[in-house]
């Protein structure tokens, strides 16, 4: 029980990472193979925050005018957890017009048949 | 809580599997969505609200909008 | 053959990462820099959300960084998906009546709430990208509901252009006034808790605001634009 409970977070963090690497690595199709960046991203992002968290610990927002810092949970992996999520939409906006244009180019979008062609 | 936890985790893995083994490329963007949902509950329950509300509303609206008109672009099933 | 090759390999990943997990213990302090900002957040910055004060003042130059990822993303976005200007505007049939008057309805309000969250920024969970976000889904929704309206190109643009120079104008000033180094924090504290507290955190947010709402917008406007 106590194992669940320490690694619970992690094992599914690490999932989601190998999932993402496996769909990336098998699949022929690229719009595939973007669907398994933004999984592995999540993933990662999922792993960040985890490491942050110590147990019994609230949000670190002082809401209430009198509230002291007791156990507050750890706030810079969440501030750079925000600049990656950013980060990663940009990244999947920039690869999504680049197969969009590829598919115009080409008129497949296997890789395998991308690479047959050449020019 | 901690069966909850373990539910949700659960539940977010196999809709990744399942984003991987679909073959219509609508259906692999759902599940996707519904792992950056999951992913979204899971960090309020880590006390990170900032991050649970960015990963929601960019992670699961904007990127599977995104990722809809792309497809509508192209070709819809994966072979 | 790939995917026997695949799931071996990362057999070898997974037991490498098992083996280093050990060392991260679930739910112990591992740093001492949280415990900085958690004590010393409040009286420095002013703002009562700590993670606003990390990111916006003490590591504000990231928060730059990321914004102009953005930025080049948008652009190279708009520059590979040259869109062919055939623009045929009598083909497009319209919505239903109660579509179109729903949606109508629904993004004002929609707006309004991007608004509050990223102008309560320092007092409450939200910020700048959470609210730009939501006034991007509120774009989208027009762009889904009532078809063949479309954001004007140059308002969006330039809303986005003055909203970045904004935030490298707040942070140029801050080299000449205050702390002198770039991005210092200049305005006075406030009282905790009210609106106008924080110093110049609420400007920067508002800035990346509507900056990050107009460039997801247009991002999604040049990707709709191309379907035709």
């Amino acid at each position: 029980m106590t194992f669940l409970q320490d690694y619970a977070y992690y094992i599914g963090a690490f999932g989601l990472v190998f999932v993402g690497l496996f769909t990336m690595l098998v699949k022929r199709n690229l719009i595939k193979v973007i669907i398994g960046l933004s999984i592995l991203e999540t993933g990662v992002n999922l792993f960040l925050i985890s490491v942050g968290y110590i147990s019994k610990g609230t949000a670190p927002i002082f809401s209430k005018a009198g509230l002291e810092a007791e156990r507050m949970v750890d706030p810079v992996p969440q501030a750079l957890v925000l600049t990656a999520i950013v980060i990663g939409v940009a990244v999947l906006a920039l690869a999504l017009s680049l197969a969009v244009r590829l598919y115009h180019h080409y008129g497949v979008l296997d890789l395998r048949k991308i690479k047959e062609q050449r020019w | 809580m901690i069966v909850i936890v373990c539910a949700l985790i659960l539940l977010m893995l196999a809709a990744a599997i399942a984003a991987l083994l679909f073959k219509d490329l609508i259906n692999a963007v759902i599940a996707s969505c519904m792992v950056s949902l999951i992913a979204a509950i899971l960090f309020y329950l880590l006390q990170a609200p900032d991050v649970a509300m960015a990963e929601a509303s960019i992670g699961a609206a904007l990127v599977s909008a995104i990722f809809i008109i792309a497809i509508r672009r192209t070709q819809r099933n994966e072979e | 053959m790939r995917s026997v090759i695949g799931i071996v390999l990362l057999l070898i990943i997974a037991w490498g990462i098992a083996l280093s997990l050990d060392r991260i213990p679930f739910g112990e302090s591992k740093t001492q820099v949280g415990d900085y900002y958690i004590e010393k957040g409040r009286e420095e910055t002013g703002a009562t959300n700590v993670v606003t004060s990390v990111v916006v003042n003490y590591r504000g130059f990231d928060t730059l960084g990321e914004v102009t990822v953005l930025f080049v993303a948008a652009i190279g976005l708009s520059a590979v998906l040259s869109a062919r200007r055939k623009k045929q505007k009598g083909e497009v049939e319209p919505a239903s009546l109660v579509l179109n008057t729903g949606c109508r309805f629904l993004f004002p309000l929609i707006l309004l709430f991007g608004a509050y969250i990223f102008i309560h920024g320092h007092l409450s969970p939200g910020g700048g990208f959470q609210g730009g976000a939501i006034i991007a889904s509120a774009f989208l929704l027009v762009y889904m509901g009532c078809r063949g309206r479309r954001i004007s190109e140059t308002g969006s643009k330039t809303v986005e252009s003055l909203s970045g120079l904004i935030f490298l104008a707040v942070g140029l000033i801050g080299l000449v006034v205050g702390g002198r180094c770039f991005l210092s924090n200049f305005l006075p504290k406030g009282e905790l808790n009210s609106l106008f507290s924080g110093g110049v955190i609420p400007i920067i947010y508002i800035a990346i605001g509507c900056k990050v709402g107009s460039e997801l917008g247009g991002i999604i406007d040049r990707l709709v634009e191309e379907s035709g």
